[in-house]
């Protein structure tokens, strides 16, 4: 009898389903083992910008040691005046990328300050900064603070600087603090430190004109540009400031104020600075932008390699005058893992700069949400936010797919190691809960950042704006 | 002789004209005198001022470091041209190296694609020091090229000098700083900047601030020197009907041009300390940007490095001045003649 399935048929099909099951195989397999290489670079000779911190080193080294070379890349590294004209160079195009605060690219793209779509794909390192006071006022806390076998215990709360602060205030003498940039990290660390200690660091109101953030504020903060802080100090112009290094370890190699605080303690691990492009020139280079990114992530490694070995050759190259030119000895503390508070109080801080460890460089989501809620807190973002505008926010500003395609291409090079990076097949980019430890125990899970702001003890809660300098609920 | 003086002083070197009279056999007493007032006082006062200098900066400390003395700045001065050779060193490496590479690919396959790049290093000191003159000469030729022409105008009619009078009193005062921002602005909004451009924004945005601040002493000092002409050559010029074009060459200029030229050098010394102040802000790469990036690195040589600018930016200015001064000698007719 004819039927259709003859056992020739069958055989037939079964053949042709195997042989076609064999190629797919074949071909996956393939595209898994050879990841294209990247295409030559769209634009070869880039000029990047930086400011004098120990943290522009990834820049240097990537420089130096000719990373950038190896990517066919021919890079000039320009220091700029300050961070307002780094952003603005970048943002017109004079500079092709640039050494950034993690909160400018998040700044700009949201609209606190010069508008502009600027994105990232690189975090530079982890911590860095510290908080420094003046001696009169380090020697008025002092007095607060316990002491175990005659140092100071830290970290130290904000709630000791309470009642010198309230001292001040009713002598007229308002308590004044400096920080570097109005979307700076030292800016919200600075704010998280003294709030978690009960004192107001002050709203900012925008959408009424007002940029200063001082409304309600208990401690009036304002912009310094770092090489002047010691000289404000000293003046007694300010207070305190909170800025990255050298310039804490500078103010007492220089007697003139002591630092009490470092931002490992006031929150851990998020990302501090990171390397910041244009929208559109990322669109315009994408090769480019991903060489740029694996010549940094190399650079990234040898900072961190064998346990900080390298820092202090690191150091040396900073300390030159074309890079960040303090002398190496005020650099080389930070940089080899050891902090000076009070002049002879020496202690470990192995984890004061971290350039590659914890998977430093990958952008995640959660630390661009993070600084996000900071900017709500405060009320540069004038209004609420739903949860989701915060995700898609991240995900406009920080771009880990050109970062996973450096490391893919790395990996393929031999140059590093698929252990150095995350699981790219598993990794959402936010990092868990319990990952950073801030100095309130306040834990940050950042796929729910609005019941994140309404746990935080100072700021604007949900519902809240500034009205004429008042917090008012919106109805 | 008489030449050789006369070359002397238009050249603004009159402090070596005693030696060439004494050398001629005039006078020698008198020489001697006259050398001593012009060469000697002056070298004893500058010998003073580096003694005073010496004692004083070791006696100030502040926390910022210790003012440096005179040796502390020399030395930084030899460590900056120093640090000049060994990039110098370093381009002419990467251009031999280049050179090889190019040649083995060429040699290899003729018609390979070679690309000759231009060393990318950072600029030196003396690069800077290159820089900013630049800088100030284009900003001041562009002040020469608005203000001359206006200055004639408001000159020869009183109407036009009315009418310009109350805008120039009002921009005359501000200052560099106060300019820059919307200078980098609107170059940024017209400027394209491509592969290849000519000019950098930074170079475009501190000129064309030194030409705003730098162009009112030539505007005022030209509109005075052409309104007060001889009004006898004015009338000669009716009589002979001359047309405007040769009234200005033959008869405006010519005897105006000792007080544009008084203003040409007011111009180009404003010009000079305005461009210092704009390139710390405009990031052009030349001696104000040195200043500001020495500042901020906060070393302990930062000091020294600063000040071997400031006196480098003190003599560049005195010469530029005394070069206006030869300019002028050369070009103007003086009753001094």
């Amino acid at each position: 009898m004819h039927s259709r399935f003859t056992l020739t048929r069958i055989t037939r099909c079964l053949s042709k389903f195997a042989a076609a099951s064999f190629f797919g195989w074949m071909i996956s397999t393939q595209s898994m083992a050879a990841t294209p290489k990247i295409g030559k670079p769209e634009k070869d000779e880039l000029k990047f910008g930086f400011i004098k911190l120990t943290d522009m080193v990834p820049l240097a080294i990537a420089l130096d040691k000719g990373y950038f070379e190896d990517e066919d890349l021919f890079v000039t590294l320009e220091a700029q005046a300050n961070w307002k004209v780094l952003l603005d160079r970048v943002i017109d195009g004079a500079l092709d990328g640039a050494h950034m605060l993690a909160g400018q690219p998040l700044g700009s793209t949201v609209g606190f300050g010069t508008e502009a779509h600027v994105v990232t794909a690189f975090t530079m390192d982890l911590n860095g900064n510290a908080c420094t006071l003046s001696n009169a006022v380090w020697e008025e806390l002092k007095k607060n603070v316990p002491t175990e076998n005659g140092k100071p215990i830290h970290p130290i709360k904000a709630d000791y600087l309470k009642s010198i602060i309230e001292k001040q205030r009713s002598a007229g003498n308002p308590f004044r603090m400096g920080m570097v940039f109005p979307v700076s990290t030292h800016n919200y660390e600075l704010r998280y430190w003294l709030a978690a200690g009960g004192i107001h660091p002050g709203f900012y109101a925008p959408h009424q004109g007002d940029i200063a953030g001082q409304i309600n504020a208990d401690v009036l903060i304002s912009v310094t540009p770092p090489p002047q802080m010691p000289a404000t100090l000293e003046a007694g112009t300010i207070n305190g400031y909170c800025v990255g290094e050298p310039w804490n370890q500078q103010a007492v190699f220089r007697n003139i104020g002591v630092p009490v605080i470092t931002d490992y303690n006031i929150r851990n691990n998020v990302a501090e600075k990171v390397f910041g492009v244009s929208k559109a020139w990322a669109d315009k280079h994408p090769n480019t932008h991903v060489r740029v990114v694996k010549a940094l992530i190399r650079a990234g490694k040898w900072l961190d390699d064998q346990n900080n070995a390298n820092r202090k050759e690191a150091a040396k190259i900073i300390s030159q005058p074309h890079y960040v030119g303090a002398d190496y000895a005020v650099i080389a503390n930070s940089m080899t893992g050891v902090f000076e508070f009070e002049k002879g109080d020496v202690r470990p801080a192995p984890d004061f700069n971290v350039f590659f460890r914890y998977h430093a460089t990958y952008p995640f989501y959660s630390d661009a949400v993070w600084y996000l809620t900071q900017m709500r807190r405060w009320g540069q973002i004038p209004e609420d936010k739903p949860d989701s505008w915060y995700q898609d926010m991240a995900k406009k500003v920080f771009l880990p797919e050109i970062y996973r395609q450096a490391a893919e291409q790395l990996i393929a090079e031999g140059k590093m190691l698929k252990q150095d990076f995350p699981d790219f097949a598993t990794e959402t980019g936010y990092r868990s809960p319990t990952h950073t430890t801030f100095i309130d125990s306040i834990a940050f899970d950042a796929t729910k950042p609005n019941e994140y702001l309404q746990q935080l003890p100072i700021g604007l809660k949900a519902g809240e704006v500034i009205k004429d300098g008042k917090v008012v609920k919106k109805p | 002789m008489n030449r050789i003086i006369h070359i002397l002083q238009m050249a603004g070197l009159s402090w070596f004209v005693p030696l060439v009279r004494m050398a001629s056999g005039e006078n020698p007493k008198e020489q001697l005198q006259q050398l001593w007032l012009v060469m000697g006082i002056p070298v004893v006062a500058l010998i003073t001022f580096l003694f005073l200098w010496g004692q004083l900066a070791k006696n100030i400390e502040t926390s910022l470091g210790q003012i440096p003395g005179p040796s502390q700045v020399l030395q930084e001065a030899r460590g900056l041209l120093q640090e000049h050779r060994n990039e110098r060193e370093r381009e002419a490496a990467f251009y031999q190296r280049q050179q090889e590479r190019n040649a083995e690919r060429l040699a290899a396959d003729p018609n390979a694609e070679v690309r000759w790049r231009t060393y990318s290093g950072r600029p030196t000191y003396i690069d800077q020091i290159i820089t900013s003159l630049k800088t100030v000469f284009m900003g001041f030729i562009l002040a020469t090229l608005f203000a001359v022409p206006i200055g004639i105008f408001c000159g020869l009619s009183p109407t036009v000098n009315s009418a310009f009078n109350p805008i120039i009193q009002i921009f005359k005062p501000v200052s560099p700083l106060a300019w820059l921002p919307i200078v980098t602005m609107v170059v940024s909004a017209t400027y394209v900047t491509s592969e290849g451009a000519w000019f950098e924004k930074s170079f475009l945005n501190s000129a064309i601030t030194v030409t705003l601040c730098s162009l009112w002493p030539t505007l005022i000092n030209t509109a005075l020197g052409v309104s007060s002409i001889d009004k006898d050559l004015m009338n000669v010029g009716r009589v002979l009907q001359l047309g405007w074009w040769t009234k200005i060459t033959k008869l405006v200029l010519p005897s105006s041009l000792p007080l544009i030229f008084t203003g040409l050098r007011l111009s180009l010394g404003v010009g000079w300390m305005v461009l210092i102040a704009a390139e710390m802000l405009a990031q052009n790469p030349g001696l104000g940007k040195f200043v500001w990036d020495e500042f901020q690195n906060g070393s302990s040589q930062s000091l020294g490095r600063i000040m071997v600018a400031v006196l480098t930016i003190g003599l560049i200015g005195f010469l530029l001045d005394r070069i206006m001064y030869t300019l002028q000698s050369l070009f103007t007719f003086s009753d001094k003649r």
